[in-house]
């Protein structure tokens, strides 16, 4: 039970994180119906900000605390001048372009800010420094470290903020109103152009702090890790609904939660001795070896593509989509 | 400043990238291999290990090793059949990639090298020997360790390590001797090197009576550990091994720590390096790891000077491996007289050579005779070798350091 319970909090942990991330493309999806597939870059490069950021500072004998959140502030403009930047050069010359071209420009700005990590910060690894003392707190029979919990409590008070933005205030009624319908929106005096924009902004200053997340969590930063994370989720983005806020979040900690159980029992499930039919027939090899495991855990990343192909198969509107992703 | 020259020698590695090919055609075209007497004989030397990704590190520090014996090489002024030679460093990048180290391995083949240093890891070093044996050039690797690597019946093949079912063992029992564990978990990363050093390990604590837990398993990628760990920390092993590189092991002690699992941690020559507790942080501290040779710091002081004052930093891991590895075949063609594979072959087979690494022989298979290893242990953040083990004997640093002096 109390590994069940782990694997619960793991799983949140790294959901919470694709939920931050998975909100930059369904914020953007839902206003311009653009998969924005550089966003995963721009939390790498949020992360590669405050860790030069908070390496800087690590000798000027600052509190632990005030050195990290140094780090979150300077990776968070960064971010959102590139955000701007993906925007305004390269999505709006074509915003009334055929669809397939936006979306492959949004590959090549991957590669292109993929590489311009690579030759600012190199191809090493970057040990992310452990400034802050992580303590493990037992929950239950579970341990759940500081980091965490920090990481947890953040992003949920983000998502509130986030909605609290678009359904309170006058922005944010305009960001729905362009949502809708862009060119109605323009009609009725909006300027469609800013609000697309401030999307844009928007989306990367969440990604910046989950850039910084993943760097402390794990320990590590490199320029390739925002590919693989963007790509989970914007999976999650799907599975919850593409364009779709209260989605995104859910899809999110829905597919960390399914990634951290499917890692932990996949080796078990996938077990041959342990079938009752296959396993007697497999009988002699299994006296002698113990187990036959088809998958081990390192089938880890493949568990958020075989989410993303189940929901586009069987409800590609997502769990609380409002609408098929026709388009896209 | 720090950045922009990290950009000019990332664009330098672009502009060699892409114009690379074409210059090593134009030198392979120069008069190499039948000069005129007088003339200097250009010898090329490959090496080939990974210089970017993840353990780009260690690559380096196999090809600084290299490069430090071709210097001295080129500084000795050898003749070779009556010709003055200038010995050339041929480096290529696997990526630690068997696809790209097959690709490379064929480029140094059509570069006419006389002789390979490498591959760094045992992943890419044997898909790589069959090309090499095919053209009939000899190779020594520095730090590939598993051994299936000498079991192909190449004749062209050698390395001047131990092999992980020597490593694995020595490791496995030390932990055996220490720890006394009753329950013990094995990872591994997926690779050719990181498997089969797992399988040995396992091996020998199972022949103990130690409870084995199934096997699990990540990739030469993996950061996220938690869900492999939640799940190993529900049986509550004593001892924890994995088989793998610094770079994943790094992100595996810390959250196990995290976790608060408080098993000893074991791992192979790959995570036997100070970059584990620049990763970990105080996580890494205790652990034990094991490398296929002798320890660094054990290395020929002459060997360790020079190191230090070429490179301006101190050895990491397996750079006096290789750098022993290159001066032998050095050393076999000044026997022979001759950079031509086939004539220094066999003198390289039976060659006896004292390098910075120890005493040399090779066994008909072309693995290191009594190849040393070493057990070391985290102690404030960095590896310090507990033991030495040659001939089935356990030695301090300190007794061997001894014993060495002594011959």
């Amino acid at each position: 039970m109390d590994i069940l319970l782990q694997q619960l909090i793991n799983g949140l942990t790294t959901g919470s994180v694709y939920a931050i991330v998975a909100l930059g493309y369904t914020m953007v999806y839902g206003v311009i119906q653009l998969i924005n597939f550089a966003h995963g870059e721009v939390v790498m490069i949020g992360a590669m900000v405050a860790f030069t950021v908070i390496m800087a500072l690590l000798g000027a004998n600052l509190p632990p605390a005030f050195i990290v959140i140094c780090g979150v502030i300077a990776a968070i403009p960064v971010c959102m001048a590139i955000g701007y930047l993906l925007e305004r050069l390269a999505y709006r010359p074509l915003r009334h372009a055929p669809r397939l071209a936006p979306l492959i420009t949004a590959i090549g700005m991957s590669i292109i800010l993929q590489h311009i990590a690579l030759l600012i910060w190199g191809r090493d690894p970057l040990a992310f420094p452990q400034i802050i003392e992580n303590t493990s707190f037992t929950l239950g029979g579970a341990a759940i470290s500081t980091v965490q919990i920090i990481i947890i409590l953040l992003a949920w008070v983000l998502m509130g903020g986030l909605t609290w933005f678009v359904y309170r205030t006058k922005f944010g009624v305009a960001m729905r109103a362009t949502a809708e319908d862009v060119r109605i929106a323009a009609l009725m005096g909006i300027d469609a152009d800013r609000v697309i924009a401030a999307t844009f902004v928007i989306g990367a200053a969440l990604g910046a702090v989950a850039g910084v997340m993943v760097g402390a969590y794990y320990g590590i930063a490199h320029y390739t890790m925002g590919f693989t994370l963007g790509l989970k989720a914007f999976s999650a983005a799907v599975l919850g609904g593409i364009g779709n806020l209260a989605g995104a979040m859910l899809g999110g900690v829905l597919l960390g939660i399914v990634e951290a159980l499917g890692t932990g029992y996949i080796s078990e499930v996938s077990d041959l001795c342990r079938w009752p039919l296959i396993g007697q027939m497999l009988s002699e090899r299994c006296s002698a070896e113990g187990h036959l495991v088809l998958f081990g855990s390192n089938y880890q990343d493949v568990f958020a593509f075989l989410v993303l192909i189940l929901v586009l198969v069987f409800r590609p509107s997502g769990l609380l989509g409002e609408r098929v992703a026709e388009r896209a | 400043m720090h950045v922009s020259a990290k950009a000019c020698l990332a664009s330098l590695a672009v502009a060699v990238a892409l114009f690379g090919c074409g210059r090593k055609e134009e030198e392979a075209a120069k008069p190499a291999a039948q000069p005129a007497a007088p003339q200097t004989l250009t010898v090329k030397i490959g090496h080939v290990g990974p210089l970017t990704g993840g353990i780009a590190h260690l690559g380096k520090d196999n090809e600084n090793g290299a490069r430090l014996a071709v210097e001295e090489a080129n500084a000795a002024g050898i003749r070779l059949g009556g010709a003055p030679v200038r010995f050339e460093l041929v480096a290529e990048d696997d990526q630690a990639d068997p696809k790209i180290g097959n690709t490379v391995a064929q480029k140094l083949v059509d570069a006419k090298v006389s002789g390979v240093v490498g591959h760094l890891n045992s992943g890419t070093t044997i898909p790589a020997s069959a090309i090499y044996n095919q053209a009939g050039i000899p190779m020594i690797s520095g730090s590939a360790t598993n051994p299936a690597l000498t079991e192909q019946g190449f004749k062209n093949v050698f390395r001047v390590v131990g092999r992980d079912d020597q490593q694995g063992p020595a490791v496995a029992n030390y932990l055996l001797a220490t720890v006394k564990p009753k329950v013990a978990a094995v990872i591994d990363d997926a690779t050719a090197y990181g498997e089969g050093l797992a399988n040995e390990v396992e091996k020998t604590l199972k022949a103990a009576g130690v409870m084995v837990l199934p096997r699990e398993k990540g990739t030469d990628k993996t950061v996220d550990w938690k869900a492999v760990l939640t799940k190993i920390k529900g049986k509550k092993p004593d001892v924890v091994f994995y088989g793998g590189m610094d770079s994943t092991a790094g992100p595996l002690i810390k959250q196990a720590r995290e976790l608060k699992i408080e098993a000893t941690f074991g791992f192979g020559d790959g995570a036997c390096t100070d970059k584990m507790a620049e990763l970990a942080g105080p996580a890494a501290e205790g652990l034990i790891c094991s490398q296929a040779g002798i320890p660094v710091q054990a290395a020929g002081k002459k060997f360790l000077d020079a190191y230090k004052a070429r490179f301006n930093m101190a050895p990491i891991l397996y750079s006096p491996f290789t750098y022993d590895a290159t001066w032998l075949l050095i050393e076999a063609m000044k026997q022979a007289d001759s950079p031509d594979p086939a004539k220094y072959l066999p003198v390289l087979a039976a060659i006896r050579y004292d390098g910075a690494s120890g005493h040399i022989e090779f066994d008909e298979k072309g693995d290191r005779k009594d190849a040393e290893m070493t057990i070391f242990t985290m102690k404030g953040g960095k590896v310090t070798p507990l033991a030495i083990i040659k001939g089935g004997k356990s030695l301090t640093l300190d007794e061997y350091a001894v014993k060495s002096a002594a011959k």
